[in-house]
């Protein structure tokens, strides 16, 4: 079956279609990983996009019971220059096209990835259509045209938790704000022995207070921050109270909460080799990164200063307060998939909890 | 943290010859190294005993010393130069062994050097087996088990604690014998028992089998701030239990799922910290298929053949980082060459696919046993890339040259099942073809898997592959759809061609009428997400195309491939100065090649690198769409050459010597004619293409002879044939390996051979130098100890080879480089053996110790500008102060099964050369350099041919008189005796014991000469002899002129010369003076 994805710009690539038949729309991102597309497929964050992976050969080593990053997949279409239709990896249980299929999601083979890539990196993300149902080109533009743009989109609602939920532990308790959050940072923390209390994203900060909490994480979501300024709000309110950490979504609501400024990339970061720099220690870490909008740094008060930022393009990577605890970051320290060199920093909330404790 | 501003003068330690496991790729990454501390402004000294290098020219270190890498001549080099500090991670296995013996000897703080980057503890800790094996546990990081043990109950106990199969290796035995896995327990007793008895000290190592497990590796870097990163990682295709040099390696890995990527990525940072390692590194992981189970088995802590194949892969210059970094810079301060606008402190992402496959020297070794196993057998590499793993392996397959063009191997379509599934679990260089042929035959995957370990999905994907074929075949034919499915697959024409029974041009003239042509995409470290600077590109059928053709004059220049025996480095030194010629000439210069060791395929230099196969139909593609000015084909060995023909058919301009004229001295009736016109003569002979044919030249000119197939390289297939039997043999294996090009049979003339490199504008004819070679015609060349300039030809030869050199290339309209080998026949004159209208492999040697610039002048030459202008002219240059010895180097040790003697076949695989004002001390250093290490006293064995038996005498007199104990076999002995010589009499193997082997193995003897007899029996004896003194690291010596040769530097030494050490740059300042 054929299938074919169209760009707002008017661009069409025409390629082989594997998974489920349909159509939808989204935001056209690519991510650079050349591992890991399980985790990509489902990490909440990519609601609401059309993922193009660079790395050609995608499906390798099938669809695992273990490495899934969320109940399911969020993406609104996946574009790969081939599909593996005969995976070999010891822990597979299917081949990606049979996943995609049951999870209702579009897949795109066969297409000049890199070509799509470098047109995305020149005039940045665009709205796009993937559809089966529809080949003609000039209607699937049209459609594209006219879908909505990512910012403005309920995404968090959609992919985070209705209710609260207790992963237990013993050692410390977290309230996590979930905003469409990676299982990976339950298991970071729950490794490290916390009680981890998972509450919707409009919880309040007094909800969240009246758990106790030893600290808060704020963790990644899809979309535009300024989608959840509830959430910024319920942080300003947490923020001295307990110590607070974000991660990559969670960062940037950080941000809005200390009246900084956020704004949208080009063409983001997605991918698991982006080095960002520890501004007091100077050392360099290889890091896993998805997120299309970052904090200006210029905008953000005195008492909060830019600790990591990224070494190809200089954006802002995390903050931390100077005197409160708090501190945020903007890529993944849990990884899944990507490097391992951020983890210490669950460490460091760790310390940070235990200190305030005291 | 910026350079370190304390070191001013910095010296690199380069690896010396090529020799299977350490080739060119060592002269890509110290050129790099010097480079990048050049460009940080060091002042640079460099040693390195290998001339054919690019490393060693004038402009890639301030003072480059060609002298041998023996702790010896490196401290004298220290001594006289003082540099501030020492890196040693730039040279292989010999830069970091020397470093270490310089340390331990207390040399480097003698002299106040400083050893940068990795530290010595580090390099140590990553060599000594049970240092590494400590430090492992101490992190934490699991490694196979092993015990080393001298009673078979312990061994037994052993695997009872860690369970079968284990490996057994017995200590201190000849090539491995009585070493092997142990299945079962039965087995083990067995095996552990031969192993003992084999072993000199009595012992075996039991190691926890890994055989089967994936072999992962990866890339490293650290700098002194600790920072780390992965430049890449590669999954072997062959399971552990392959040398991975010897297998086919695909980057990044396929069959990994990240959480296996990162659980070995961590681990290798782990591992690298805990080392401490400031640079790169390579580490070697076995990963078991069925489990997150992993064993760490190796970490070099230096750039290898590894590491110049991440970097080709991904675009990320290793050397050049890893040298910054030992000069103190952090990763985050090196800018990204490639992009120019990022750091080195990042991981490369590839969105494409990279396969490695190995060469081997099979086709020159046809004895030698071709079984592939943890011994490297190689001799090089070639790379491809592709957007699917079948592009990739199948432009891999078609770059070897082997005359395969997809994954079809006739031989193996004859092989019975049986002998099929043998090939496919005793694994040999052929198993990618016998993978194919079995899948071909309705072998399953899951039956293939159990049989060859290889992992499922390379498996299936080579299955797509033999499917795509089979519709093809079926077929017969193919439409516009079925032919751009065809090529997106990776197929070539010819293969294409094959299955649908057309031509090949048949197959590129449809897709032409289609437009169905491959684009270029860039090789960027960044998978496009970055905008990048590099011109590296390769082909793919895709829809867009990133490589807009180059503006302005450019010219393609045609590379050379992977290394084998007959084409080495000395070929990627021709085309990087052709290219950087190019250049300077304000022509954009476009290289094509396949090889990842060498410098043409770095980056930055050329305008453009197309890392493509070297094929007419993947350099046509390039052709047709750079439309170049023009294309040299001259400088990349046979290659190039082989490719002339079709380019100038598609429709290109070769530039320099014409196809027609270069055809002229590779046709033997037209050649002849030549010769005829110009008065020239050669050895009598003629062409044959029948037994008869040969028997009736012959008998005509008389044996013995020299016959060969035409259109020869390196030697290939060339005899000296005594008689009648022996030529009659000769022409039944021979003929079969060319059917298309006739024999030649030639009258072997018994003398000195000479050689001769000339760069020829059309007009004007320079001769550098002339070559002498210390072993006498019938020696290959390429084997020889030449020496410049030439120490006994008289003026009135030198005149009439120059004359004739002269003559020819004016005859034959070279334009560009000529060789021409000589042999000086018993009336003094000089016949021609050989023209080759190309650059030779003499080329660097001859360009490095006569100053003279050739491949520039060549270069200069085909661009159409006149020798004359350029301040040259036609003759015999004038020599200079210094006399070069080039000495050839051999891969023996590594290769069992192959005769050691030497012959017109090409054996050597590397060569070194020294230098001085005096010929002995030039000899003695190239002697030293290429390994050879004399005994200045002790016992030598005689043993030659009867022929021989009379020559020998003077020579062996020579070495009785500096006190060596002569032992002889009873032919030999009597004839030595009847002059005089006091030589004691030993057995033949087949006169019992002890006889010679027995004497070689018990360190009796100390330096062996054997030169080869005829017949059968006494053949196999020599060879057993001379194997076994290889295997010993005894030197053994195979013709009279080589052991005079020695003699004189044994003589030399004795005498106690002392031997100074002089760089490349003041070769020549005598006569700048003058």
């Amino acid at each position: 079956m054929r299938a074919a994805l169209a760009l707002e710009d008017g661009t069409v690539y025409h390629g082989e279609a594997f998974g489920a038949e349909g159509e939808n729309w989204g935001e056209v991102v690519f991510n650079t990983g050349m591992t890991g597309y399980q985790e990509v497929l489902t990490d909440p964050s990519y609601c609401g996009q059309i993922v193009v992976m660079t790395y050609p050969l995608i499906g390798n080593y099938g669809v695992n019971d273990e490495d899934s990053e969320s109940r399911r997949s969020f993406v609104r279409g996946f574009v790969v220059r081939e599909a593996c239709d005969t995976p070999s990896n010891w822990r597979s249980r299917r081949g990606l096209a049979a996943y995609l299929a049951s999870q209702g999601v579009t897949g795109l083979a066969g297409v000049d990835t890199r070509a799509l890539t470098k047109r995305l990196r020149r005039y940045g993300t665009m709205r796009g259509v993937l559809s089966t149902l529809d080949l003609d080109p000039e209607s699937l533009v049209a459609k594209a045209r006219a879908c909505p743009q990512l910012t403005g989109q309920a995404l968090v609602p959609e992919v985070a938790t209705k209710k609260p939920y207790v992963v237990p532990g013993s050692k410390f308790r977290v309230v996590l704000f979930d905003f469409g959050v990676k299982e990976n940072i339950v298991r970071c923390l729950s490794r490290r022995g916390g009680e981890v209390v998972v509450v919707p994203p409009q919880t309040t900060a007094e909800e969240a207070l009246k758990y106790a909490p030893d600290g808060v994480i704020l963790s990644n979501g899809p979309g535009d921050p300024i989608d959840v300024r509830y959430a910024a709000d319920a942080a300003r309110e947490l923020i001295g109270k307990v110590p607070v950490f974000g991660i990559c979504l969670g960062h940037q609501i950080l941000g809005l909460a200390f009246g900084g400024r956020t704004y949208k990339l080009k063409f983001g970061h997605r991918g698991v080799n982006h080095p960002v720099k520890d501004i007091v220690s100077g050392r360099v870490y290889i890091t896993s990164h998805n997120h299309g909008f970052a904090v200006d740094g210029e905008s953000l008060p005195e008492e909060v200063y830019v600790s990591h930022v990224n070494v190809n393009d200089g954006t802002v990577e995390g903050l931390r307060h100077r005197y409160l605890p708090v501190f945020s970051v903007q890529y993944h320290p849990e990884a899944s998939p990507g490097t391992h060199d951020a983890e210490y920093l669950f460490d460091e909330f760790v310390a940070l909890i235990e200190r305030e404790r005291r | 943290m910026p350079r370190r501003r304390d070191l001013k003068r910095v010296m690199v330690i380069g690896s010396g010859p090529i020799i299977i496991g350490q080739a060119a790729e060592f002269d890509y990454a110290g050129t790099q190294a010097c480079r990048s501390l050049k460009e940080e402004g060091f002042e640079v000294i460099l040693i390195n005993s290998n001339p054919a290098t690019i490393m060693t020219d004038a402009n890639i270190a301030d003072r480059v010393y060609i002298e041998p890498l023996t702790p010896e001549f490196v401290t004298k080099v220290l001594r006289k130069e003082r540099p501030d500090g020492l890196l040693p991670t730039l040279g292989g296995q010999v830069g970091l062994n020397l470093a270490l013996e310089l340390s331990e000897a207390g040399i480097l703080n003698e002299i106040g050097v400083e050893l940068l980057g990795t530290p010595l503890t580090t390099i140590k800790k990553a060599e000594d087996r049970e240092l590494f094996r400590a430090m492992l546990r101490e992190i934490g990081e699991p490694v196979p088990q092993s015990v080393i043990v001298s009673r078979l109950e312990d061994a037994v106990a052993f695997a009872r604690e860690i369970g079968l199969p284990l490996v057994v290796r017995p200590a201190y035995t000849l090539g491995g014998t009585g070493g092997g896995i142990a299945n079962t327990e039965k087995e083990l007793v067995e095996i552990a028992a031969r192993g003992l008895k084999h072993s000199i000290i009595h012992q075996v190592l039991l190691e926890q089998c890994v055989a089967g497990l994936k072999e992962i590796e990866y890339e490293v870097m650290r700098d002194g701030a600790d920072n780390c990163i992965t430049v890449c990682n590669m999954e072997n295709l062959d399971p552990m239990g392959i040398h991975t040099g010897d297998s086919i390696v695909v980057a990044p890995s396929q069959t990994l799922s990240d959480k296996e990527y990162q659980l070995l990525r961590t681990a290798s940072l782990k591992i690298i910290r805990a080392l401490g390692v400031e640079g790169g590194c390579n580490i070697q992981f076995a990963l078991d298929p069925k489990s997150f189970r992993y064993y760490v088995i190796e970490v070099n802590p230096r750039v290898s053949r590894s590491s110049a194949l991440a970097s080709k892969a991904t675009g990320y210059p290793i050397a050049k980082v890893a040298a910054k970094i030992a000069v103190g810079m952090r990763l985050d301060e090196i800018r990204n060459a490639v992009t120019g606008k990022t750091y080195a402190c990042f991981e490369p992402s590839l969105d494409y696919v990279v396969v490695k496959f190995p060469r081997w020297p099979f086709d020159k070794f046809s004895l030698a046993n071709r079984v592939l196993g943890t011994q490297m057998k190689s001799t090089g590499e070639v790379m491809a890339i592709g957007r699917t793993f079948e592009e990739a392996l199948l432009k891999a397959v078609r770059s070897l040259e082997i005359g395969v063009f997809g994954l079809r191997l006739p031989e193996a379509e004859k092989l019975p099942e049986e002998d099929l599934e043998k090939k496919l679990t005793v694994p040999n260089d052929e198993r990618l073809f016998i993978v194919a042929e079995a899948l071909r035959r309705g072998f399953t995957v899951e039956r293939l898997a159990s049989l060859t370990q290889i992992d499922p999905w390379f498996l299936e994907k080579i299955g797509k592959i033999i499917a795509f074929e089979k519709r093809l075949e079926i077929e017969r034919g193919f439409g516009p759809q079925r032919l751009e499915e065809a090529k997106r697959l990776g197929l070539s024409d010819r293969t294409i061609a094959e299955l649908t029974a057309v031509t090949e041009t048949e197959v590129r003239e449809r897709r032409g009428t289609i437009g169905l042509q491959p684009v270029y995409k860039m090789v960027d470290t960044c998978a496009a997400e970055f905008e990048a600077e590099t011109p590296y590109y390769y082909s793919a059928y895709e829809t867009e195309d990133e490589a807009p053709p180059e503006a302005g004059r450019k010219v393609a220049v045609l590379g050379s491939g992977p290394i084998r025996i007959g084409q080495g480095i000395e070929f990627d030194y021709c085309s990087v100065h052709c290219v950087w010629a190019l250049r300077r000439e304000g022509v954009k210069a476009l290289i094509i090649n396949n090889n990842p060791e060498t410098v043409s395929t770095d980056f930055d230099t050329a305008d453009r690198l197309y890392f493509e196969p070297l094929v007419a139909e993947d350099v046509i593609n390039i052709l047709q769409k750079e439309q170049p000015d023009g294309v040299v084909v001259q400088f990349g060995g046979q290659t190039a050459i082989n490719l002339a023909k079709p380019v100038a058919a598609a429709g290109f301009r070769i530039l320099g010597t014409s196809v027609e004229d270069t055809d002229i001295a590779e046709d033997r009736e037209k050649f002849d004619r030549l010769l005829e016109e110009l008065g020239i003569p050669r050895p009598a002979g003629g062409a044959a293409f029948s037994v008869n044919e040969a028997t009736a030249v012959a008998r005509l000119i008389g044996f013995p002879v020299l016959v060969r197939p035409s259109y020869v390289l390196g030697g290939r297939a060339m005899e000296i044939v005594y008689n009648q039997d022996d030529l009659v043999e000769y022409m039944r294996s021979a003929v079969r390996v060319s059917p298309e090009y006739p024999v030649l049979v030639d009258k072997y003339i018994f003398g000195k051979e000479v050689e001769v490199d000339a760069i020829s504008d059309g007009e004007d004819v320079l001769i550098p130098g002339i070559m002498e070679h210390v072993e006498r015609a019938g020696v290959h060349s390429g084997d020889s100890i030449a020496v410049y300039p030439p120490q006994s030809l008289t003026p009135e030869i030198e005149e009439k080879l120059v004359d004739y050199t002269v003559r020819l290339a004016r005859a034959l309209r070279v334009r560009g480089c000529l060789n021409i080998q000589y042999v000086i026949g018993p009336n003094k004159e000089p016949y021609v053996l050989e023209v080759n209208p190309r650059a030779s492999r003499t080329i660097p040697y001859l360009s490095k110790i006569t100053g003279i610039p050739m491949i520039t002048l060549a270069t200069q030459a085909i661009l159409g500008r006149k020798l004359r202008d350029l301040g040259y002219t036609t003759g015999l240059s004038k020599r200079g102060a210094y006399i070069g010895v080039k000495v050839p180097v051999f891969s023996f040790a590594k290769l069992l099964d192959v005769d050691v003697s030497l012959g017109p076949e090409m054996k050597s695989t590397g060569e070194v050369m020294g230098v001085d004002r005096d010929f002995a001390t030039a000899l003695y250093k190239g002697c030293v350099a290429a390994g050879y290490s004399f005994p200045q006293e002790g016992t030598l064995l005689v043993t030659v041919a009867d022929r021989d038996k009379e020559e020998a005498v003077p020579v062996v007199q020579e070495l009785a008189g500096l006190g060596f104990k002569i032992l002889a076999t009873a032919g030999t002995a009597k004839a030595l005796q009847s002059a005089g010589v006091t030589v004691e009499v030993v057995k033949k193997l087949h006169e019992g014991s002890p006889n010679i082997v027995d004497l070689l193995r018990a360190g009796k003897i100390n330096l062996v000469l054997n030169t080869l007899t005829r017949g059968k029996m006494p053949e196999r004896e020599g060879f057993r002899i001379r194997r076994t003194a290889v295997e010993l690291g005894i030197p053994c010596v195979t013709s009279l002129d080589t052991m005079r040769a020695i003699a004189s530097v044994i003589k030399a030494k004795m005498e106690g010369e002392l031997i100074s050490v002089v760089p490349l740059q003041e070769y020549h300042l005598e006569e700048a003076q003058v």
